[in-house]
C-alpha cells in the first residue's frame, strides 16, 4: 500500500482499477443517463425510458459485481479510497437486488389509477390550484428514478469506503437524494414535506457531527485512511482525547443512519411521511449500507480500541432493542409501527456488532463471525421489510393508503391471502422458525454469544418476546378483530404486476431463507472479514 | 433406505396444504383420508420397529445448515414411537369427532335459523388444515434427533394451535389464544438462548453439530451445563405445563373447541415431557440430578394443586384442563425419579393421558354441544336422557382417576412404585393426588349425569350419540381397555429405551429392593 504523499511533494497520477469499480460506475452512469432522459425525452416516454435505464444499470452492475466476486479479486483500490473485499461484494449484491425490488414498487401505476405514488408537482403548494392543474395535466415526477439511482451509488460507496473522506462523500451522496424523495408523496403531502424537512435537518446535523469526528480522528492519526488510523492506534502509547472524542462523534453520525437509540427520533416521522415505496427503499438499502459502514469503521479503523467502545455499544444495543420493541407496541399506524420495528432490528444487529466475534482464533473456519451474521440478518430483515411495505401500498381506503392499524381489522376475512402474506412477514420479524428472521436472529445471537456477550444475548432474547407482541398485535387485528360499526374499513386493491413481483420475492425469499438458508449463510460466511 | 419418517411427517402437512383447494365437506373428507393414511403408516412403522436394537431406528440424516451445524436428522426410539402412535391415532379421532364443529355456534352465542353460528368463524377447511398441521409438526418433533430441528418444530407448532384456539374457540378466544402464544413464545425464546449456547459449546470442540449423538459426547463444565439445563427446562415446563408455568392451559382449553383441546393437551403438551427425557436427561444428566429436588417438589405441587383446582372448577373444559396439570405432575415425577420403572411408567402415562383426555374432552364436548353451555351447573341427570353418552363420560372420568383395568392405572402405579423405591416421601405425598382424582372425576360425573334430569336437559338431550360420535369415542375407549389389561406391547417398546437413557446417560441404576432391616 503506497501511503499518500505529503502535500507539496509530487502528486502521483491516480491509478484507478476500473474493473473493480465498474459496478459503482455503472450505477452512476445510469443515474446521469436518467437525468438526460428527464431533460430530453418527451413526457409520455419518460416513465418507461427511466425504468429501462434504471433496470439496465442495476442488472449490469449486479452482473459485473457477481463476476468480480466469483473471480475472487479483492483489493484496496483507487489510491486506498475504496476497499473491494468480501463484505463489499456481498453488500453491493444485496444493495443492487433490494434497489431493484424497490424500483418494482416505484413502478406501480395501477393503484393510483394509472399514476405513480409520487406527487405530480412537488413545487406546488399542497391544495393549491397549481397542484390541481398538475394533477389534471397528469404530470409525473419521473426524476425519482435518477434520484434513487444516485442514492444507490452513495449506498454502494458508503460501506466500501476505506478512508473517512470517501465514507463522508458516500454518506452525503446517499442522503441528499433521499431528503428530496421523502417529500414527494402524492397524498398527505404536508406530512410528507414535514418528514423531508425533519430528515434533512437532523440528517445534516448528524453529517456535521460525523465531519467533526473525522477531523478529530485526523488530528490523532494524521491520516483519513482506516488502516492508517488502526496502525497509529497500535503505535500510540496513550489514548488521546482526540481519538476518543473523534470515535464518539463519528460513531454518532453512523448510529444516526442505522436508526439506533438515542439517535432514532427521525425514523418514525420520516418512515410515516415518506411515500411508501421510498420508505421501503430507505428501510432496506439505507440500513444495509449504514451497517456496512459502521462495521467497517469500528472493525478496521477502531478495532484496536474494542475495549473502549464495546461497553458503550452494548448499552446502545440494549436501549435500541428495548425502545424499538416497547414503543412499537403502542403504535396505531402501521408505517410508524414498522419504523419502530426497524429500530428494534437495528438493536438486534448491534448485538452482533458489539460482540466483535471474528473467525480465526481457534474457531472453525466456517463458523459465523459478527460480520457475516450481521450481513445475513440484514438480508433476512430486508426481504420481509420490502414485502411488508409493498403490501402497505396495496391496502387502501377511499383511494389512498390506509395505514391506521384499526382500519385493518378483519382484513383476514376480507382478503385472506394478503393478510396471510403480511402475517408471514410479521412472523419473520418476530423471529419464528421456518422464516428467514429466525435464522437471522439465531446467527446474530450466536455471534454475540461467541464474542463473550452471553448476558446481552439473554437480554436480547427476552426483548424478542416483547417485540413479538408488536407483530402479534397486527395478526390479531387482521384475523381476530371485527371492525367497529362506524369505523372506516380498508380494502385490498389489485396492484400491477410489478408490486406483485416484489411481494412474491418477499414471500419466496422469506421462506427460502428460513427453510434452506445454507447457501446465503455460506455466502455471508465466505465474505469473511474486511480487508485492511 | 426408504424415508419412512419423512413421509410420516410430511403426509399431514401436505394434507393441510391441500385445504387451500377444497372447501366444506370435501375438505373434511380429504383431511380424514390424509390422517387415516398417516395412521396406517405409523402402524407399519411400529411393526418394523425392533425392540431389541439400541439407538435410533429408521434413521435419516443429512447436513442441513452447515454454518450452524444443523442436520435434518430423524429417528425413532421407543419413547418417540409411543408418542407418534398416540398422535397418529388421536388426529383422525379428533377430525371425526369435530365433523360439524366448525359450523356450529359456541355456548352463549346467537344462532341463525339454520342452526349454524351467526358470527362466522373460519370454515371447516381451515379447521382441518390446522389440525393436520399440528399433527405433522408434532410427528416431526417426536422423531427429530437434531436439537436444532426439534427446536424448530417445538416452536412452530404453536402457530396452528394458536389459530385453532383463536379461529374457532369460545367468546374469549382472542385473549386465550394470545396468552397461549405468549407463554409458548417465552419458553421458546428462553430455549433459543440455551440452544445457541449449546451450539457455541459444540463449536468450541470442533465443527459445530446439533446432532443428539454428537452432543451427548460433549463435556460441559458444571456451570454451563446447569445454565443450559435451566434454559431447556423452563421451555419444557411451560409446554408440559408445570406449576408455576401452567396458567395458560386452563384458559386455552376452556376457550378451545373439544377437538382443539385434545390436540393441545393430548398431543402438543406431550412435547414438553417427551423433551425432558430426550434432551434434559440425555444432554444434561448431571444438571438433571442437581435439579431433581426442585423439579420433584414442583411436580408434587402440580399434582395436588391441579387436582384441587379441578375439584373447584365450574366449567367442564377448565376442569379437564386442571386434571391435565395434575397428570403432568405425575409424569414429571416419574421422569425425575430416575428409575426404569417410574420413567417407563411416565412414558406410558403420556400415552394414557392422551387417551383419557381425549375421551373426556370429546364426551364432554358432545354434552356441551347438546346443552349449549360449558357450566357444570347447567347439567344434571344426563344419564337418563342419553345413557351411552353419559356412560362414555363416566368411562373417561374413571380413566382419568386411574381405575384398575384402565391403562392409566398401570402407568400411575408404575410411576408411584418406581418413585417410592428412590424417594419414598415424594411418592407418599403424591398418592394424595389419587384420592383427589377420585373426587374431581366422580363429583363431575355426579353433578352432570346423575340425579333427576333438569328441564333444559330433557328438552335438549333428545338424541344419544350419533354414528360419527360413536365412531370417534368408542375406539378411544377400546384402546384404553385393551392397554389396561394387556400393556405389554407398548411397555416392551418403552422399557429398553428408558433403561438405556437412564443407565447410559444419567448413569444411575435402579435402587435394589431391600427387605426391612432389623425387623422392626
Amino acid at each position: 500500500m503506497p501511503a499518500l504523499s505529503l502535500i507539496g511533494m509530487d502528486i502521483p497520477t491516480p491509478h484507478i482499477e476500473y474493473g473493480l469499480l465498474m459496478p459503482f460506475l455503472m450505477v452512476v452512469v445510469a443515474a446521469c443517463l436518467g437525468v438526460l432522459v428527464e431533460a430530453l425525452a418527451p413526457r409520455p416516454l419518460r416513465h418507461s425510458l427511466q425504468l429501462l435505464v434504471a433496470f439496465l444499470g442495476i442488472i449490469l452492475a449486479l452482473f459485473v459485481t457477481i463476476l468480480n466476486w466469483a473471480g475472487g479479486d479483492k483489493a484496496i483500490i483507487a489510491l486506498g479510497a475504496l476497499s473491494i473485499d468480501g463484505p463489499t461484494y456481498f453488500l453491493w449484491t444485496v444493495l443492487l437486488v433490494f434497489a431493484g425490488v424497490s424500483f418494482l414498487i416505484f413502478a406501480e401505476r395501477r393503484l393510483e389509477g394509472n399514476a405513480s405514488a409520487f406527487t405530480p408537482s412537488a413545487a406546488a403548494v399542497p391544495g393549491s390550484t397549481g397542484e390541481q392543474e398538475a394533477i389534471e395535466a397528469r404530470f409525473e415526477h419521473t426524476e425519482v428514478y435518477p434520484l434513487a439511482m444516485f442514492a444507490l451509488s452513495g449506498m454502494m460507496l458508503f460501506p466500501a469506503a476505506n478512508d473517512l473522506i470517501m465514507m463522508f462523500v458516500g454518506l452525503e451522496i446517499l442522503s441528499l437524494p433521499l431528503y428530496l424523495l421523502c417529500g414527494l408523496a402524492r397524498r398527505r403531502r404536508l406530512l410528507s414535506q414535514e418528514s423531508a424537512m425533519k430528515y434533512f435537518l437532523l440528517g445534516s446535523l448528524s453529517s456535521a457531527i460525523f465531519v467533526y469526528g473525522m477531523a478529530l480522528l485526523y488530528g490523532f492519526a494524521g491520516s483519513f485512511d482506516l488502516s492508517a488510523i488502526s496502525d497509529s492506534l497500535q503505535s500510540s502509547t496513550q489514548k488521546d482525547g482526540l481519538l476518543l472524542a473523534g470515535m464518539t462523534l463519528v460513531g454518532v453520525g453512523l448510529l444516526f443512519k442505522v436508526g439506533a437509540v438515542p439517535f432514532h427520533s427521525w425514523t418514525p416521522d420520516v418512515y410515516q411521511g415518506a411515500p411508501t415505496p421510498i420508505t421501503g427503499f430507505m428501510a432496506t438499502c439505507t440500513k444495509i449500507a449504514a451497517f456496512g459502514a459502521l462495521l467497517r469503521l469500528f472493525y478496521v479503523a477502531l478495532g484496536g480500541l474494542r475495549w473502549d467502545w464495546q461497553p458503550v455499544m452494548l448499552v446502545v444495543a440494549l436501549v435500541t432493542m428495548f425502545v424499538g420493541s416497547v414503543v412499537g407496541i403502542a403504535q396505531t399506524d402501521l408505517k410508524r409501527l414498522l419504523a419502530y420495528s426497524s429500530i428494534g432490528h437495528a438493536g438486534f444487529i448491534l448485538v452482533a456488532v458489539t460482540a466483535a466475534s471474528q473467525t480465526g482464533n481457534g474457531k472453525p473456519a466456517d463458523s459465523l463471525s459478527s460480520v457475516s451474521s450481521a450481513l445475513f440478518y440484514l438480508v433476512a430483515y430486508s426481504v420481509a421489510t420490502i414485502g411488508a411495505f409493498a403490501i402497505i401500498t396495496m391496502v387502501r381506503l377511499r383511494g389512498g393508503e390506509s395505514t391506521s392499524l384499526a382500519s385493518w381489522a378483519g382484513l383476514g376475512r376480507r382478503s385472506p391471502v394478503t393478510a396471510a402474506v403480511f402475517s408471514l412477514f410479521m412472523l419473520s420479524f418476530a423471529g419464528i422458525p421456518l422464516t428467514g428472521g429466525f435464522i437471522g436472529k439465531w446467527s446474530v445471537f450466536a455471534a454475540g454469544w461467541a464474542g463473550g456477550q452471553q448476558w446481552l444475548v439473554v437480554a436480547a432474547v427476552v426483548i424478542s418476546l416483547i417485540a413479538a407482541v408488536i407483530y402479534l398485535r397486527v395478526i390479531v387485528t387482521m384475523f381476530f378483530t371485527e371492525p367497529k360499526a362506524d369505523a372506516p374499513v380498508a380494502e385490498v386493491a389489485r396492484p400491477g404486476w410489478t408490486t406483485l413481483v416484489a411481494v412474491g420475492f418477499g414471500v419466496v425469499a422469506t421462506i427460502v431463507l428460513g427453510v434452506y438458508p445454507g447457501p446465503v449463510l455460506d455466502l455471508a460466511a465466505s465474505a469473511g472479514e474486511f480487508l485492511r | 433406505m426408504f424415508p419412512w419418517l419423512t413421509i410420516l411427517g410430511l403426509l399431514p402437512l401436505i394434507g393441510g396444504l391441500a385445504m387451500i383447494f377444497v372447501r366444506g365437506t370435501a375438505a373434511k373428507q380429504v383431511g380424514l383420508a390424509f390422517s387415516l393414511v398417516t395412521l396406517v403408516l405409523a402402524i407399519i412403522v411400529a411393526f418394523t420397529y425392533n425392540t431389541g436394537t439400541k439407538g435410533f431406528q429408521l434413521a435419516e440424516q443429512a447436513t442441513w445448515i452447515k454454518a450452524i451445524g444443523a442436520h435434518y436428522a430423524l429417528g425413532l426410539d421407543g419413547i418417540g414411537l409411543t408418542l407418534v402412535l398416540l398422535t397418529a391415532f388421536l388426529t383422525p379421532v379428533v377430525l371425526i369427532a369435530s365433523w360439524n364443529d366448525p359450523d356450529l355456534p359456541k355456548p352463549g352465542e346467537p344462532v341463525s335459523p339454520d342452526g349454524t353460528a351467526v358470527t362466522h368463524r373460519w370454515g371447516a377447511h381451515a379447521f382441518v388444515g390446522l389440525i393436520l398441521a399440528t399433527e405433522g409438526f408434532a410427528l416431526f418433533a417426536f422423531t427429530a434427533t437434531d436439537v436444532f430441528l426439534f427446536y424448530l418444530f417445538f416452536e412452530v407448532i404453536l402457530f396452528p394451535m394458536y389459530f385453532l384456539i383463536g379461529g374457532f374457540g369460545g367468546a374469549r378466544r382472542a385473549y386465550a389464544a394470545g396468552k397461549f402464544l405468549l407463554f409458548g413464545l417465552f419458553g421458546g425464546f428462553v430455549m433459543l438462548a440455551a440452544v445457541i449456547g449449546l451450539g457455541i459449546v459444540s463449536a468450541q470442540h470442533g465443527a459445530p453439530s446439533y446432532l443428539l449423538t454428537d452432543l451427548t459426547q460433549l463435556h460441559l463444565s458444571t456451570n454451563v451445563e446447569r445454565w443450559l439445563f435451566v434454559g431447556f427446562m423452563i421451555a419444557f415446563a411451560i409446554k408440559a405445563p408445570m406449576v408455576p408455568f401452567h396458567t395458560w392451559l386452563p384458559d386455552s382449553v376452556e376457550q378451545s373447541t373439544p377437538g382443539g383441546a385434545v390436540m393441545l393437551a393430548g398431543v402438543m403438551d406431550k412435547l414438553g415431557t417427551f423433551a425432558m427425557i430426550r434432551f434434559c436427561l440425555q444432554l444434561f444428566p448431571d444438571a438433571s440430578k442437581w435439579a431433581t429436588p426442585v423439579v420433584m417438589v414442583l411436580a408434587i405441587i402440580s399434582i395436588i394443586y391441579g387436582a384441587l383446582m379441578a375439584i373447584g372448577s365450574k366449567d367442564l373444559h377448565r376442569l379437564i384442563g386442571w386434571t391435565s396439570v395434575s397428570h403432568f405432575g405425575f409424569i414429571v415425577l416419574g421422569i425425575f425419579a430416575f428409575t426404569t420403572q417410574s420413567a417407563s411408567g411416565a412414558t406410558f402415562y403420556m400415552l394414557n393421558h392422551g387417551l383419557s383426555t381425549a375421551a373426556l374432552f370429546l364426551a364432554a364436548g358432545f354434552m356441551i354441544k347438546r346443552r349449549g353451555s360449558r357450566d357444570i351447573s347447567d347439567f344434571g341427570g344426563v344419564v337418563k336422557a342419553t345413557p351411552l353418552l353419559a356412560g362414555l363420560l363416566l368411562f373417561g372420568a374413571l380413566s382419568a382417576l386411574a381405575l384398575p383395568g384402565m391403562s392409566s392405572f398401570i402407568s400411575e402405579f408404575m410411576v408411584l412404585a418406581g418413585t417410592f423405591s428412590r424417594h419414598p416421601i415424594y411418592a407418599v405425598v403424591a398418592t394424595i393426588g389419587i384420592v383427589l382424582a377420585a373426587l374431581y372425576a366422580l363429583i363431575m360425573y355426579q353433578r352432570t349425569a346423575t340425579g333427576v334430569p333438569t328441564a333444559a336437559v330433557t328438552e335438549k338431550f333428545t338424541v344419544d350419540l350419533s354414528g360419527k360420535e360413536r365412531l370417534a369415542l368408542i375406539p378411544v375407549a377400546l384402546v384404553i381397555l385393551v392397554l389396561g389389561f394387556f400393556p405389554k406391547p407398548i411397555l416392551s417398546i418403552i422399557n429398553p429405551t428408558v433403561s438405556d437413557t437412564l443407565t447410559q446417560h444419567v448413569g444411575l441404576t435402579d435402587p435394589q429392593p431391600h427387605a426391612s432391616e432389623g425387623g422392626r
